[in-house]
């Protein structure tokens, strides 16, 4: 409580404010993400009181949290890594003329989940800590095991195109130097740009901005069609009605979200992908998910903000950082003295609180100052293609440079925009191979650290209690779509009598 | 590989040749040169270790005192024992904008994976910030380890399965492993991690039985009481743990120290690197610098820079492949 007294103080709720605002443009920026972001207007927080600065810096992680979504659902070039996820549904939402419904899921979504690990954090707090504390590498190998069990139910109807998918993405982690022996591996000879791996949003960009964009030339025949959103208040009204049906997959990602973002390995990313897989396993529409479904935007956009406070947990309680933007955040605290271990929660309360505190507020503050735009946000659809693709394209390279500042990262980027073009006219799912990419580095740590603890015996993965659940857990999220399609396709023979089986 | 090494090489010439004319004069005029857009601090660690929480402390107070007119931004290039960072830096030959902050496995990875082509004595060296210490660590659960005897006994009688967590194949932890293998004659099994923060992480949790932690990643969970300090590789105790023998005292010859510098790209300019010097030379001289290192169980009392700096790499580099020798190459990568 006295951290929402203090967050609301004339000085630092001015810095929300500016915060979110600077948050929601860095988010939208692609490439630009939080981390540079963060890092370029660390400055300003030494010119005001630590509080201060603190909530700042907290403001604009969250604004740049939804950030993100706003360029995934209007452009569908991900802002920031965590919003890969939101592309997925927002985009085509956007594209059939319901970008405000999907911007107000988003924001809605951003804000439950935020409450909800808000909630979350101050009742469990401290038995999560220590229960983080119990996943070492095999458990946390198994986590992945159960994340890449939800890509299963991601791919649509050909499971195998969908395995495929994932083994492309795997092979895509791998290229670089080994994580243990630091050898260079699958760097195609001598490409030196290889050798620092390949980025995941040089992928996502590459899939998503350009290869939609051929996609879009292809279908539409370049004559393309402008939406004409009036946001009238009617709408506005039938978009609150629309929550109703996306609160429950909302909570769910909120909760997984938030236990995903206090292990120190995972963060916001693979949370928001795997939230979004399991609404979509469980929804009684999965045909739906990719085509546009608000759930598919809400899932992610509540995981990915429940993370961020989530991932709050283990930089505070083991100097962990779950994410970049936290990793500037602990620079900050150590500025300060505020040094993160197990004895911060009980000899500086009122900094922990004063950041939960804050980070409430700016959550709320981002509802309002998102749902006051989204009139603005959808205008930008209403640009002709002929404009608007330009813009994606200058956007997309721009993201494609910015990580690493390389030519070579601009051409991948191009070369994954064709690819990811072909697989689509192929009717491959290319989300799982995101995905993977993502989870990939992290399973292959994990996995070889636990066989090196085990000396090679796989059923250290089995024998200890919480990463078994996670194993199995993974068998019934790989069953179930499997199954249910089984009995579904049963039922529709059953139906045209003697089908062909 | 053959070919990225013979190009490497080529390369490598003209850059030594640049570096050797930069060092030869080293006026310590104040530079007109400044940072023309932001500047790239590499960590060739993870987040949350002890490289990553002084390039932090670094950047900030470089912000804080207004020292540099552009940002300074922190990236962690983990990967590999640091060859990720290392091969970052040398391809960004002849930048100005690229610094690196290190640990000593600038000195071993380039020697223990040579495919990586990296030859650190081509850096541009800018500053000496500290000399940090080692310290081996087991969890406060642990009641039969008190001391080092009880230790290496506990050690013996687990054979393979026990598991020391480390920062990498090759990293200076592994090295201090690996000399205690030999000088102790058990065989462990060494996990790397991505950084010491997970490390010591991964103590706390029981996931791993014993690290060779820096002070800085222990302290906090130290002073929780869920680790345990056992020996110390320092010429004598450092004043956080006044109880904790050194190796020297119980009669195991170990001394063991990690330098943290500041080195630049090779080939960086002159004026460039001036300007740097100067820059790491006043924050080293700060008052918070001065007492993160008096928390932290650094030493902070000899600033070197430039040609001294590069003299001191030249030598560590001798040292650091003399030490590879002893132990092996392969009880290090554990091959």
């Amino acid at each position: 409580m006295g951290g929402l007294a203090e967050a609301m103080q004339p000085l630092n709720f001015m810095m929300i404010i500016i915060g979110c605002a600077l948050g929601l443009l860095i988010g939208a920026m692609p490439g630009l993400g939080s981390v540079n972001g963060v890092a370029i207007l660390l400055p300003i927080t030494f010119i005001v009181p630590p509080t201060a600065a603190i909530i700042f810096l907290a403001a604009i992680y969250y604004g740049a949290m939804y950030g993100g979504a706003i360029s995934s659902i209007t452009l569908g070039i991900p802002g920031a890594s965590t919003a890969v996820a939101t592309v997925f549904d927002g985009r085509p939402l956007a594209q059939a003329g319901h970008a405000d419904r999907a911007l107000t899921a988003a924001a809605v979504a951003s804000f439950v989940g935020g409450t909800i690990s808000v909630v979350l954090f101050t009742l469990f707090a401290p038995p999560l800590a220590s229960f983080a504390l119990r996943f070492g590498p095999a458990e946390e190998f198994a986590l992945m095991i159960m994340a890449f069990a939800t890509f299963i139910g991601l791919g649509g109807d050909d499971i195998p195109k969908t395995i495929f998918s994932i083994l492309i993405g795997l092979v895509l982690a791998a290229v670089g130097l080994d994580i243990i022996s630091g050898q260079p591996r699958l760097i195609f000879g001598d490409i030196d740009g290889f050798l620092h791996g390949i980025n995941f949003l040089v992928l996502a960009i590459g899939i998503y901005g350009i290869g939609e964009m051929l996609w879009t030339l292809e279908t539409t025949k370049g004559e393309v069609m402008v939406h004409k959103v009036q946001i009238s208040l009617d709408r506005m009204k039938s978009n609150f009605k629309d929550i109703k049906n996306y609160i429950g997959t909302t909570s769910l990602g909120s909760i997984l979200g938030y236990f995903v973002g206090t292990l120190p390995a995972a963060g916001a990313t693979p949370a928001s992908l795997m939230s979004y897989g399991l609404a979509k396993t469980f929804s009684k529409d999965p045909d739906s998910f990719g085509k546009g479904n608000v759930g598919g935007v809400a899932a992610p956009e509540a995981a990915n903000n429940a993370a961020s406070t989530g991932s709050m947990l283990p930089m505070i309680t083991l100097g962990i950082p779950g994410s970049p933007t936290t990793a500037i955040l602990l620079g900050g605290m150590i500025i300060w003295g505020l040094r993160p271990g197990p004895l911060l929660f009980t000899e500086n309360p009122e900094f922990v609180w004063g950041l939960i505190g804050s980070l409430y507020i700016a959550n709320f503050a981002t509802l309002v100052i998102n749902l006051a735009f989204i009139p603005l946000f959808v205008k930008i659809l209403t640009l002709p293609f002929s404009i608007l693709a330009p813009i994606i394209y200058i956007l997309c390279v721009v993201g494609g440079y910015a990580p690493t500042q390389t030519m070579h990262d601009v051409w991948l980027m191009l070369l994954f925009g064709v690819v990811g073009y072909l697989l689509r006219k192929l009717n491959y799912p290319v989300a799982p191979a995101v995905l993977a990419i993502v989870l990939g580095p992290l399973a292959e740590r994990s996995l070889r650290q636990s066989l090196l603890g085990s000396h090679g015996d796989v059923t250290v993965f089995l024998t200890r209690p919480i990463s078994a659940t996670c194993i199995l857990i993974a068998l019934a999220l790989i069953c179930y779509p499997v199954i249910q399609k089984l009995t579904r396709r049963r039922r529709r023979n059953l139906g045209m009598g003697q089908g062909q089986g | 590989m053959c070919n990225v090494f013979s190009k490497i090489k080529k390369a490598a010439v003209p850059v030594a040749i640049a570096t050797a004319a930069s060092l030869g004069l080293s006026a310590p005029a104040m530079a007109d040169w400044s940072p023309k857009k932001p500047v790239e601090l590499i960590i060739m660690a993870g987040a949350g270790g002890g490289a990553d929480q002084i390039a932090r402390l670094l950047q900030g107070l470089i912000e804080k005192k207004d020292l540099s007119p552009r940002p300074i931004i922190p990236i962690n290039k983990p990967g590999g024992s640091g060859a990720e960072a290392l091969r970052y830096i040398q391809d960004k030959a002849g930048d100005d904008h690229t610094i690196l902050v290190t640990l000593n496995s600038f000195y071993t990875t380039p020697v223990i994976q040579k495919g990586i082509g990296v030859d650190v004595s081509n850096f541009t060296p800018i500053g000496r910030m500290a000399i940090d210490t080692f310290v081996l660590w087991v969890n406060s659960g642990r009641e039969d380890i008190t001391d080092l005897d009880s230790y290496v006994a506990a050690v013996k009688a687990a054979g393979t399965n026990w598991k020391v967590g480390g920062t990498g194949t090759g990293q200076e932890d592994s090295i201090l492993t690996a000399m205690m293998e030999k000088e102790f004659g058990y065989d462990v099994t060494y996990i790397p991690f991505p950084g010491g923060g997970t490390v010591a992480k991964n103590l706390v949790g029981n996931h791993v039985d014993s690290t060779v932690n820096n002070p800085a990643e222990q302290n906090e969970f130290y002073r929780a009481g869920e680790t345990k300090p056992i020996v110390q590789f320092t010429a004598e105790r450092l004043p956080a743990y006044p109880d904790v023998p050194t190796a020297n005292e119980l009669g195991v010859n170990m001394e063991y120290y990690m330098q943290r510098s500041i080195n630049g790209p090779p080939g960086m300019s002159k004026e460039a690197q001036d300007w740097y010097i100067n820059l790491f030379k006043t924050l080293f001289d700060s008052e918070e610098w001065q007492k993160f290192c008096t928390d932290d169980g650094l030493a902070c009392h000899e600033w070197l820079a430039g040609d001294d700096l590069g003299a001191y790499h030249t030598q560590q580099i001798a040292l650091h492949k003399e030490l590879i020798e002893t132990v092996g190459a392969t009880a290090i990568t554990g091959e």
